[in-house]
């Protein structure tokens, strides 16, 4: 029995763990680059999940075979989904990215902590 | 066994001070995770993983770090309290895959509510072979223009940022311009 669930569940634990991973780096770094790569884990292991959904066992990726009865086709809805997802990704990475530039150029770093004292000593000052 | 070699791109990723390390290892398991939708049958995410995550995305991590430098500090709190809340994240989502039909699964819910129609009856529907092509731009085009909306939306935001660093100089101090 417990075998059978650690086979039959093994990605979702492997995208869990990956998920876990990001997630991590996501809040224990302070570094937003390092963050914005965090944030990139996080993402592609959302996608392994949803794509590990669509697969069925035996099936072939949900290009159709005219004229062949009974093929047995991966579920394509997932697919199409994840698709959306990657590019509004991207998106959302470059715009992050962007900030850090910016940031960079008003304060002179990216780490969290620097940032901090930094509004912490202007705010003194005012 | 690609999920192994992820699940240790993974580690290395969180390990890594260097920036330029981590982002060249980002690109690794991008292209691992490619792979892995391959096996998976899902080949339109593969090309695009592998075409957006591998490529573009490395592209624009180096073009960043290019300006922000590479060097990552140590980190300055204990990192007890994340690692506490990454664990019982981690935790509640385990429990929860408890419920969910196994891997692979042809009997799975999510295989029978939609995802027959779109198999059976795309081909007579739109004439398109590919069922992902045929669901993309037809059964959800407007999901698709969605998309674009928010990729135009992201250039213009990435624009507007970084609208002024031309006309702006950094002082010889490199702390910035203090606008």
């Amino acid at each position: 029995m417990s075998l059978d669930l650690l086979v039959s569940h093994y990605n979702y634990w492997v995208v869990i763990f990956l998920m876990m991973v990001g997630f991590y780096i996501l809040i224990s770094r302070g570094n937003l680059i390092k963050k914005i790569v965090g944030l990139n884990v996080f993402q592609t292991s959302v996608f392994m999940l949803y794509i590990s959904m669509g697969k069925v066992s035996g099936g072939t990726p949900p290009i159709l075979l005219p004229g062949e009865e009974g093929v047995l086709y991966s579920n394509p809805l997932p697919h199409v989904l994840i698709l959306t997802a990657i590019v509004v990704g991207i998106a959302t990475t470059s715009v992050g990215l962007a900030l850090a530039v910016r940031i960079k150029e008003a304060y002179g770093t990216i780490e969290e902590d620097e940032i901090n004292a930094i509004d912490a000593r202007t705010e003194a000052a005012e | 066994m690609l999920l192994t070699l992820l699940a240790a791109a993974g580690l290395a990723l969180l390990r890594g001070r260097n920036l330029f390390a981590v982002v060249m290892l980002a690109g690794i398991y991008s292209l691992l995770s490619a792979g892995l939708f391959t096996v998976m049958d899902a080949v339109d995410v593969a090309f695009t993983e592998a075409a957006v995550g591998a490529g573009i995305s490395t592209v624009l991590f180096l073009g960043a770090l290019a300006l922000c430098g590479h060097h990552e500090n140590k980190p300055g709190h204990t990192p007890l309290l994340p690692l506490f809340v990454v664990l019982v994240t981690g935790g509640l989502l385990v429990w929860g895959t408890m419920d969910m039909p196994g891997f692979g699964d042809p009997a799975n819910p999510v295989h029978h509510h939609v995802a027959d129609h779109y198999i059976e009856e795309s081909y007579h529907e739109i004439e398109i072979p590919n069922v992902v092509t045929s669901v993309l731009a037809s059964y959800r085009g407007y999901d698709t223009m969605g998309e674009t909306t928010v990729v135009f939306a992201a250039a213009v935001g990435v624009m507007i940022l970084l609208a002024g660093r031309l006309g702006r100089k950094p002082r010889p101090d490199g702390k910035g311009d203090g606008t």
